[in-house]
């Protein structure tokens, strides 16, 4: 795995590669995997996600109760004209809303990178799909580029919540989210930097705060703030807005920030939103 | 860690470490049983008492003991299953003390009353650690071909244990020793490269000082 977006634009210079071969070459040599079966892989990851996507059930609670049924929401109101942020957007929200949905209802997801933040990266791509007929050898392509920006976080700081917060992990699929949606527009790997380091940023310093320690309140919904960030970074570096801070950079403050934190913000269920009167309330309740 | 820890695995949610880390436990404990289990006292700690419920460890664990894989869309259904298997489960507390806050500790018996008492942690990404098997502590991802050889403690054994895998080219990646105390029990926790053979296991409970070999094939 490499070390940082640096590494992988001089992999892609000395060898002539695109950036999500790069990533898949260098997979290859540390596994021994063949570069077809790789591809094989990665693209039985993607038909799970799409089937993620599509065995949604629209009545379905979790267990706790306390989520559930939102994406039909969210599609209602798309399907009614009645969403400010337009059609697009909309798709976006509902895959990531969802597939964290279903996450917390014990259905089959691909955690990328985690389970808790499985819906940010098949919402965006997937719908960009949707919108500009996309083949899905591109699609596995960007998983591939995807994973290469996932794999410089986890190298350079973490992509656990319980080691560096919700940015470890809302943040991290954002971040791998917004390269992939650079690629499949076709920037360049300084744009799928910036995309990168913008999403990171936007996230950076989230708590992983989860009420009664479920994956349900607020991870659901941060799967939505997640995908939707991933857009709007990946659409300021297509115009040609840079961010300031190289992405390897963004990571190492991921990283600092992460030590930062107190442990009651690190998914231990005893900070943040947990322990507001309704938080409490809720785990109460539960038990 | 490789790209498919990143992108993956597939699994049924909602939390990699209390539910797809909760099957490979089951799971593992089946195999290191070997055989169709009757049943089952589960046993939960730390974020997995706590949380369990929520998570669905509880089914989890059961899905494990059934043999599902974390990605089987039959896991929220696995406590209704067992029971029409007629796998008996009782769930309870324990305090395992320092251990890693997402373990659990398992009393299974098998169709034929064959038992085995493991205790397990889920450590991250599905992944888990054995920590203890019937009583003597170990340390094993499950990840790899794994052998765990009861012996006596004396000398020799080890070299006996380690020549006849060489005889077999199978390449040891880690080994762990153990023991109850001088002379007594020990343990050997061997993960290899490649699968043992049924033979080669067979011929290690026939050497000399080793009672018992249980194999898992990773």
């Amino acid at each position: 795995m490499y070390r940082s977006m640096e590494e992988i634009r001089k992999a892609m210079e000395k060898t002539g590669m695109p950036f999500w071969q790069v990533v898949r070459e260098e997979d290859c040599k540390e596994t021994g995997l063949s570069a077809e079966s790789s591809f094989d892989r990665m693209t039985e990851m993607l038909k799970a996600m799409k089937a993620s996507d599509a065995e949604y059930d629209a009545e379905l609670k979790s267990a706790s109760g306390l989520v559930g049924t939102d994406g039909a929401a969210l599609r209602r109101a798309k399907e009614n004209g009645t969403l400010m942020s337009g059609p697009f957007i909309g798709t976006v929200m509902e895959k990531a809303m969802r597939i964290a949905e279903s996450n917390a209802c014990m259905k089959r997801i691909v955690a990328a990178p985690t389970a808790g933040s499985c819906g940010v990266l098949p919402a965006v791509i997937l719908s960009l799909q949707e919108k500009f007929i996309i083949p899905d050898e591109e699609m596995v392509k960007a998983l591939y580029v995807a994973a290469g920006v996932g794999g410089v976080i986890a190298e350079r700081a973490s992509l656990s919540g319980a080691a560096g917060g919700c940015q470890a992990e809302i943040g991290a699929a954002s971040s791998m989210a917004a390269a992939a949606m650079v690629f499949l527009r076709g920037g360049d790997a300084k744009q799928m930097d910036s995309a990168a380091a913008i999403a990171m940023k936007g996230l950076l310093g989230l708590v992983c705060d989860p009420v009664a320690g479920l994956v349900e309140v607020p991870c659901v919904k941060r799967n939505v703030i997640g995908a939707v960030n991933a857009v709007t970074s990946a659409d300021m570096a297509l115009s040609g807005i840079e961010s300031r801070i190289p992405a390897d950079e963004v990571f190492d403050a991921m990283r600092s920030v992460g030590r930062c934190m107190h442990e009651e913000l690190r998914e231990t269920g005893k900070g943040g939103l947990a322990v507001t009167p309704t938080g409490l309330k809720i785990k109460e309740e539960l038990k | 860690m490789n790209i498919f820890d990143i992108i993956g695995p597939v699994m049924v949610g909602p939390s990699s470490s209390h539910t797809a880390g909760a099957v490979r436990i089951g799971k593992v404990a089946r195999e290191l049983l070997g055989e169709e289990i009757m049943n089952a006292e589960i046993l939960l700690f730390g974020s997995f008492l706590a949380t369990g419920k929520g998570h669905g460890t509880d089914k989890a664990i059961v899905a494990g003991l059934l043999g599902f894989d974390p990605d089987d869309r039959r896991i929220p259904e696995s406590l209704d299953i067992a029971k029409a298997r007629g796998m008996q489960c009782r769930f309870g507390s324990i305090d395992l003390g320092d251990a890693h806050p997402n373990s659990a500790k398992l009393h299974i018996t098998s169709v034929t009353g064959k038992k085995l008492d493991i205790t397990a942690a889920s450590v991250g990404g599905g992944r888990i650690n054995v920590t203890e098997i019937d009583g003597v502590e170990a340390h094993f991802s499950a990840e790899c071909p794994t052998l765990i050889v009861r012996n006596d403690d004396k000398p020799g054994l080890v070299a006996n244990v380690t020549a006849l895998l060489q005889k077999n080219l199978i390449n040891i990646a880690t080994m762990q020793l153990y023991r109850s105390g001088r002379g007594d029990h020990a343990v050997m926790v061997i993960e290899c490269d490649e699968q043992v053979p049924g033979e080669t296991a067979e011929e290690l409970k026939g050497l000399d000082g080793i009672n018992e070999v249980i194999y898992y094939r990773g």
